[in-house]
């Protein structure tokens, strides 16, 4: 889509671009061309001299167990953060989709939690599930569950599983409520007339009409479980107990920032960065299905 | 609502409450915890209603911060969290405003190679290029400057877009009145476009201050001096180990100040707050 009215100036345009132009360049592009050389370097310990080592760096990664299981952990984590978070603001938006009373009230208090920084949702639930004093680590106990999420691994997931979901419900929550109120009334009449039950309604004709909004949803929550759930763990577990919690954002941080390992960090960065570029793509696909729909 | 199903709607209600409750549940258990002397919290189990310690805990922190952790005041981490919420999103609204209306109102060379640079950004966020950035900010002397924990983030693809988009919604009929006036592009930014725009700014900036109070990786990365602690970089640094040994009724106390700005925000902004959400993401 073009403007058929436009104006005419030779350094005008150029001058309005510039500061957004100079700032990607400085910030974005630069930076990354340098993560992509970095890659290809190795460094002596003392960072004075550097070799190219070609794809040397990739293939050490590759090799290297604790990359690998971070693979892991982050596929986990995202696949519970997405479900979990998903599920319960599904659950959460049908039911404020019916109800009439007490509407705005019930969204005003669920979307709250969207102005929490991950960092500190991370610290309110370690308070929470503090092994020594907690208050839920207090009822646990109660129920013979022994919580200590610095030496278990799969409470220190859970746990963090629990700050990032808990952020992430208001989110989720507002736009599968707009996606529900789309819905056309008709449709769900002409079923209940046809004799469907509420369950089998929202199955057959809403959960369907719904899905492009999920897939939307799914697609940002699994960005959000990769890169923004790094204050969550910075804040609690800092990747441990043995790496439990690593994801690979944290990874990088960790072995660029603590490690001092200038060519790894940077080879698990442009890793990251294609991943960033194929979950853009499928964010773009889906949302021109959203729109279309 | 269908057909009348009374079991349904407490069923509902019941549900929604049940999620609301727990959704609030840490934040009333941080407020309890704000409120108590440190041997209160210490008791297991900790109290579960408010204490007489709120003035203390919280004069305390925002003039001292902690003892055993980091004691920079959290007054000042106040002060630079709201610089950061400002700054970001009104630098970020300038910058993308003016290269939106560059790229739909003008054409000239390179136009459409402008446009995809600032496309790919969305590509390239911080965390993926965590050392080099760092590098560059080091070189550039911006290390525990406001210019380093604003200017990097204000490149925005996303504003871009949008202010792209709602340009091209405007009739060229505005535009092509005002040129027969005679008015010069300038002009017509800020006597046409401008007013326009008024309420995508408005949702913008309300996304845009939640975005800059809560950043977390990119302070992290570039403030090494306590006066330039944003507040949720200074909770951080008020943890410093096994979880018996923090002060946690004056951690918690700074967790409800950091949260307490965004949070309002989001509450009473909500209208522009919901509308910035949806069409920020198209």
């Amino acid at each position: 889509m073009e403007k058929r009215v436009v104006f005419r100036s030779a350094w005008l345009p150029y001058a309005l671009v510039a500061p957004q132009i100079a700032i990607t360049i400085v910030f974005f592009f630069w930076p990354a061309m340098q993560a992509v050389w970095y890659s290809f370097q190795l460094q002596d310990a003392f960072g004075l001299k550097s070799q190219f080592v070609g794809l040397q760096n990739f293939a050490n990664l590759f090799r290297d167990g604790n990359y690998l299981a971070s693979f892991k952990v982050t596929a986990i984590f995202s696949v519970l953060v997405a479900f979990f978070g998903l599920a319960i603001s599904l659950l959460l938006a049908t039911m404020a989709d019916r109800v009439l009373r007490g509407a705005l009230a019930y969204k005003t208090l669920l979307i709250w939690p969207y102005a929490v920084a991950p960092a500190i949702a991370g610290v309110l639930w370690a308070f929470l599930f503090a092994p020594s004093i907690g208050i839920v680590t207090y009822v646990l106990k109660g129920f013979g569950v022994d919580w200590n999420w610095i030496i278990n691994d799969n409470q220190a997931l859970t746990l963090v599983v629990i700050a990032s979901v808990w952020k992430q419900i208001s989110y989720n929550f507002l736009f599968f409520l707009a996606g529900l109120q789309s819905i056309p009334r008709s449709l769900i009449e002409a079923a209940a007339i046809d004799g469907a039950g509420p369950t089998r309604r929202f199955w057959t004709v809403v959960f369907p009409l719904l899905s492009p909004t999920t897939f939307f949803l799914l697609v940002v929550n699994i960005v959000y479980a990769f890169f923004d759930t790094f204050g969550v763990i910075d804040a609690t577990t800092q990747g441990g107990p043995a790496q439990a919690t690593q994801i690979l954002v944290y990874k990088v941080y960790h072995d660029g920032v603590k490690a001092a390992d200038l060519g790894g960090s940077s080879a698990q960065s442009v890793i990251l960065m294609f991943i960033v570029i194929a979950l853009t793509v499928a964010q773009f696909r889906f949302i021109e299905r959203r729109v279309q729909y | 609502m269908v057909e009348n199903r009374p079991g349904l709607t407490v069923l509902s209600h019941a549900l929604l409450i049940l999620g609301v409750l727990l959704i609030a549940f840490p934040l009333y258990v941080t407020f309890v915890a704000s409120t108590h002397s440190l041997e209160r919290i210490m008791q297991v189990p900790m109290p579960l209603l408010p204490g007489d310690r709120l003035v203390e805990n919280y004069s305390q922190v925002l003039t001292g911060g902690t003892t055993t952790g980091s004691k920079a005041a959290v007054g000042r981490m106040l002060v630079n969290s709201t610089v950061m919420a400002l700054a970001i999103p009104l630098g970020k609204i300038t910058i993308s405003i003016i290269s939106a209306f560059a790229i739909v109102y003008f054409r000239f060379r390179l136009r459409m190679f402008f446009f995809w640079m600032i496309f790919i950004t969305l590509m390239l966020p911080v965390e993926v290029r965590i050392i080099p950035t760092f590098k560059v900010i080091a070189d550039l002397g911006m290390l525990n400057t406001y210019a380093g924990l604003t200017v990097p983030l204000i490149a925005s693809a996303t504003a871009t877009f949008l202010f792209r988009q709602f340009f091209m919604t405007v009739p060229d009929e505005l535009a092509e009145a005002a040129r027969v006036d005679g008015a010069g592009p300038m002009r017509f930014f800020w006597d046409v476009l401008l007013p326009l725009s008024k309420t995508t700014m408005a949702a913008l900036f309300v996304i845009q201050f939640i975005y800059g109070w809560n950043q977390y990786l990119w302070p992290l990365l570039i403030t090494t001096d306590e006066s330039m602690y944003t507040t949720v970089i200074g909770i951080k640094r008020m943890i410093v180990g096994s979880d018996a040994a923090n002060e946690w009724n004056l951690i918690m106390a700074t967790a409800i100040l950091a949260m307490l700005p965004p949070a309002l925000v989001v509450v009473l902004m909500q209208r522009w707050f919901v509308r910035g959400l949806v069409e920020t993401e198209k």
